[in-house]
């Protein structure tokens, strides 16, 4: 691993984490989708770096591409105005966010502390490239690779029949 | 030394997660949960990835693969009942879902 | 031949199960169920013959079929036993049955639960069978509890009536009482001689104990309770007057001709031991000499037809208790005959008339049926003169003139039973002809709807025709009878009178009865009424139409501290550990119910914590 994946790795963790605490604490859907966005470009450098470039590339096309574009086309047609915002505003103000910040900070020093106890040796950055995860995909995991095209066979299915406007049982429909 | 130890690839999964958590439990809006959902898938990526380049091995990367798959049909199926929901109650308050209580 | 002995209650057995599984139409039902009965009462006619043509050896037959269970030396069978006694009682039981069976068929006609009726009475009828064949103690006790629990479910028949259903209970309780006591002397008699083999105790009971030995009597005791109870004798007998609630029938068949004698039928096969113990012995009569008097007094007083017959019921069992008690054992088991035919007789003959009268029970309001209900009328009047006792021509004159002079001449008999007897022959023919006089005779005060058909008819003329015949057989009867049970005669000279002197006596008496009741209930009624017009009269009226207050009475003694104690026990220690388990439930409910919020977000967050908390158990436990 040179120098420079080293210092990615270092940079895009950084920013990954920061852009992710951005994304979480906006009241506007479209600029907490922007820092998603950028979280996830970061974390396909971060995944460059660990010596995956395919699931870099994945990353980059899937999440960053396919998933955070319908989110927004959803964030689209719900139109949401600046009331929206208000009441987001509203939502996060007060002490309700006290609480799942001491929860989920427990849950992660509950992690860090097994990580480091564990004391995991060695390093990462290890290149495996896109060859050896299309055999092994095709080979021990291909039952794997089944299951998940049902997996998205129903999601489509579901999806479409729950998007369907129901005549007669809604209001203002698209 | 010129590896990034694995320690760090776990822990930045594990914050990443712990973000992800973190909105998931402060947001009302339906949106933002699905948002940190898949931020949470992100992190228990990241921690795979990770594990698997360590070893040097393909494994984690297929595991990543999978998360992929079941990110995409749960947000897919999640965004379908998100709008359903909005067109019934014109919000996206989580806590106004609460029908189904004991 | 007498290989088919087991059929004879195995048949009854497979129809009640059959009509109790199975569905089938009205029609069919009546004939399995008829035809069941019908051959087992066949097949005990063909067993007598051939017990009659070639006497087995010892004058019994044993059937062993098989081996009920095994533990150590405890080898009960399912095994028959076939002697003289429960031969006769076979053959009455099994015919009589078949006769009430063909009558419900029109009887019970309109019911809805007719195939459960059936089912009902064909169970009833196997176990009574079953109780009557059995070789050992256990069986006996299996099919006398069979014949409770058929007891129980036929008086409840009609369970729509919760009335119905609290006297089923009633009676199943009461008898549970004497089966209790029967129940723990089986256990003494099992402990001190080691088997349950009637035949083999009545063998080794002799060896084992002397002449009134402690044991001996405690044993006799113990079964007479259970016969006590069974037979609605003194003290257990108010169960019988509300069992009148079940279908008539019921009453004919379990409550008068068969189950009721299931006491006596005991006493009788265990009379060796009784012998061995005279204190038992004189219990026995004791108590049939109290119970013919008191429920003889009750009967005077009832206004329901059906509550008189249970009376009379009592009263004349009381009678076989009185003879078993004073040794004339033949002659309990001659009047258990005679009655079973006009007591089943006079049972039917009044559903005839209850059914007739669109189920009006109260005699005051019948009268003058003589003219519309003829055949009703003529078998009741000869089955009322057999139980009164019109000497010389019915069944009923012959066993109780025996039983009187029994009790008079037997071993244990004495003067006082003698009279007790004879006030009792009063007694019966008064309430007898009080009933006849009222039902059949005077104006009418109800109108006749419903005139009987066939099937209810001729069951009731056959029975009239054995009630007056039945009697004829006296003589072949003691003789086939004796090696089973002979007559235990008192030594000469101790007898104060002669046969035909005793005889002579209980006609005046009856004719006595007749009059009185012709004079008091029939000539006019302004001198029954003036009886019980002034205050003493209507008080004793009053006390034994309640059966002298033993309903009264238990209820004060034995009921009320029972549900008292039964209360106060409700909040004591261990039921308070239990139900405070249920509250602690019902509080743990109350409160996992409140997380179920219904709130995702909430859900999310339970489910963080436990993994907090999860881990946080792996890290440092």
């Amino acid at each position: 691993m040179t120098m420079f994946l080293q210092s990615a790795f270092y940079v895009a963790a950084v920013i990954a984490i920061i852009s992710t605490a951005m994304a979480i604490t906006r009241t506007v859907a479209v600029h907490a989708l922007l820092y998603l966005v950028v979280s996830l470009l970061a974390i396909g450098v971060v995944f460059y770096a660990m010596g995956a470039p395919l699931l870099a590339a994945l990353e980059v096309i899937i999440y960053a591409g396919a998933i955070v574009v319908l989110f927004l086309f959803v964030v689209m047609m719900l139109n949401l105005g600046g009331e929206a915002r208000q009441s987001e505003r509203q939502w996060l103000s007060g002490k309700s966010w006290v609480g799942p910040i001491i929860l989920s900070a427990i849950l992660l020093a509950e992690v860090i502390y097994l990580i480091v106890r564990a004391q995991p040796a060695g390093g990462i950055g290890a290149m495996v490239g896109p060859r050896e995860v299309g055999l092994a995909l095709y080979g021990p995991y291909l039952i794997g690779v089944e299951l998940a095209s049902m997996l998205l066979l129903g999601a489509v299915v579901g999806a479409s029949h729950l998007g369907r406007s129901a005549p007669g049982r809604t209001g203002a429909g698209t | 030394m010129t590896e990034v130890p694995l320690a760090y690839g776990l822990i930045l999964g594990g914050i990443l997660f712990a973000l992800g958590l973190a909105g998931l439990l402060m947001r009302r809006n339906l949106l933002f949960i699905l948002i940190s959902i898949e931020i949470m898938l992100n992190g228990a990526g990241v921690a795979f990835v990770a594990a698997g380049s360590r070893w040097g091995q393909p494994d984690g990367q297929i595991m990543f693969l999978f998360i992929l798959a079941a990110a995409a049909a749960e947000v897919s199926v999640g965004l379908a009942l998100l709008l359903r929901f909005y067109r019934q109650r014109h919000t996206l308050d989580a806590n106004r879902a609460n029908e189904m209580r004991g | 031949m007498l290989g088919l002995l087991w059929l004879i209650p195995a048949i009854p057995f497979a129809s009640a199960l059959a009509l109790a599984v199975l569905r089938f139409p009205r029609k069919v039902v009546a004939w399995i169920a008829v035809s069941s009965i019908a051959a087992s009462s066949i097949i005990s006619l063909l067993v007598t013959f051939s017990f009659l043509h070639a006497p087995p050896a010892g004058n019994a037959y044993t059937e062993v079929l098989w081996t009920w269970m095994r533990v150590g030396d405890f080898r009960p069978e399912i095994a028959f036993y076939l002697d003289p006694l429960s031969l006769i009682m076979v053959v009455v039981v099994a015919f009589v049955s078949f006769l009430i069976h063909l009558y419900s068929t029109e009887f019970m006609a309109g019911d809805d639960g007719y195939s459960r009726f059936f089912a009902y009475m064909n169970l009833f009828v196997a176990s009574m069978l079953t109780l009557l064949l059995a070789n050992n103690l256990l069986l006996l006790y299996l099919g006398w509890e069979g014949v409770g629990l058929c007891s129980y479910l036929l008086i409840g028949f009609w369970y729509r009536d919760p009335e119905n259903g609290l006297a089923g209970r009633k009676a199943f309780i009461v008898t549970r009482v004497g089966d209790t006591a029967m129940l723990i002397g089986l256990f003494l008699l099992f402990h001190d001689l080691g088997t349950l083999n009637i035949q083999e105790l009545m063998q080794r009971a002799p060896q084992h104990w002397h002449l009134g030995a402690g044991a001996a009597v405690a044993a006799g005791l113990l079964l007479l309770g259970g016969a006590v109870g069974k037979s609605a004798q003194l003290p257990l007998q108010t169960w019988l007057p509300d069992a009148m609630a079940g279908p008539t029938p019921v009453s004919a068949l379990i409550h008068a001709a068969t189950m009721v004698t299931a006491g006596v039928y005991l006493i009788a096969r265990t009379h060796v031991l009784y012998s061995l113990a005279p204190p038992a012995q004189f219990a026995v009569a004791v108590v049939g000499a109290a119970t013919l008097l008191i429920a003889g007094f009750s009967a005077l007083t009832q206004w329901d037809l059906k509550r008189v017959l249970a009376y009379s019921t009592i009263s004349q069992i009381g009678y076989m208790f009185l003879a078993l008690g004073v040794g004339a054992w033949p002659a309990a088991i001659l009047h258990f005959m005679t009655h079973a035919f006009f007591k089943a007789l006079l049972f039917l003959a009044a559903g005839v008339v209850i059914q007739a009268l669109h189920e009006e029970h109260n005699i005051f309001r019948m009268g003058g049926l003589r003219k519309k209900l003829p055949v009703a009328f003529w078998t009741f009047l000869i089955a009322g003169c057999s139980l009164a006792g019109l000497p010389l021509i019915t069944a009923g004159a012959f066993s109780k003139d025996w039983i009187l002079w029994g009790a008079a001449s037997a071993a244990n008999g004495s003067m006082g039973f003698w009279i007790v007897a004879l006030i009792g022959i009063l007694l019966t023919s008064l309430y007898t002809f009080r009933m006849i006089f009222l039902v059949f005779f005077g104006e009418m005060h109800s109108e006749v709807t419903k005139k009987p058909g066939m099937a209810m008819l001729i069951p009731c003329i056959v029975l009239a025709f054995l009630s007056i015949a039945g009697g004829y057989v006296k003589t072949p009867f003691a003789h086939f009878l004796e090696t089973a049970l002979p007559w235990n005669a008192a030594a000469a000279g101790a007898v104060h009178i002669s046969e035909i002197g005793s005889e002579t006596v209980a006609g005046l008496v009856f004719l006595l009865g007749l009059v009185l009741a012709y004079v008091l209930f029939l000539r006019s009624r302004s001198y029954a009424a003036s009886l019980t017009d002034n205050a003493a009269g209507a008080a004793l009226h009053r006390f034994w139409f309640s059966d002298w207050g033993m309903d009264w009475l238990y209820d004060r003694l034995l009921v009320r501290p029972y549900a008292w104690a039964a209360r106060i026990d409700k909040g004591d220690l261990i039921d308070g550990f239990y139900s405070g388990i249920a509250e602690l439930n019902v509080l743990a409910w109350r409160v996992l119910g409140l997380t179920e919020s219904g709130r995702l977000r909430w859900y999310a967050a339970g489910i963080a914590a436990g993994s907090i908390i999860y881990i946080a158990v792996v890290l440092f436990l």
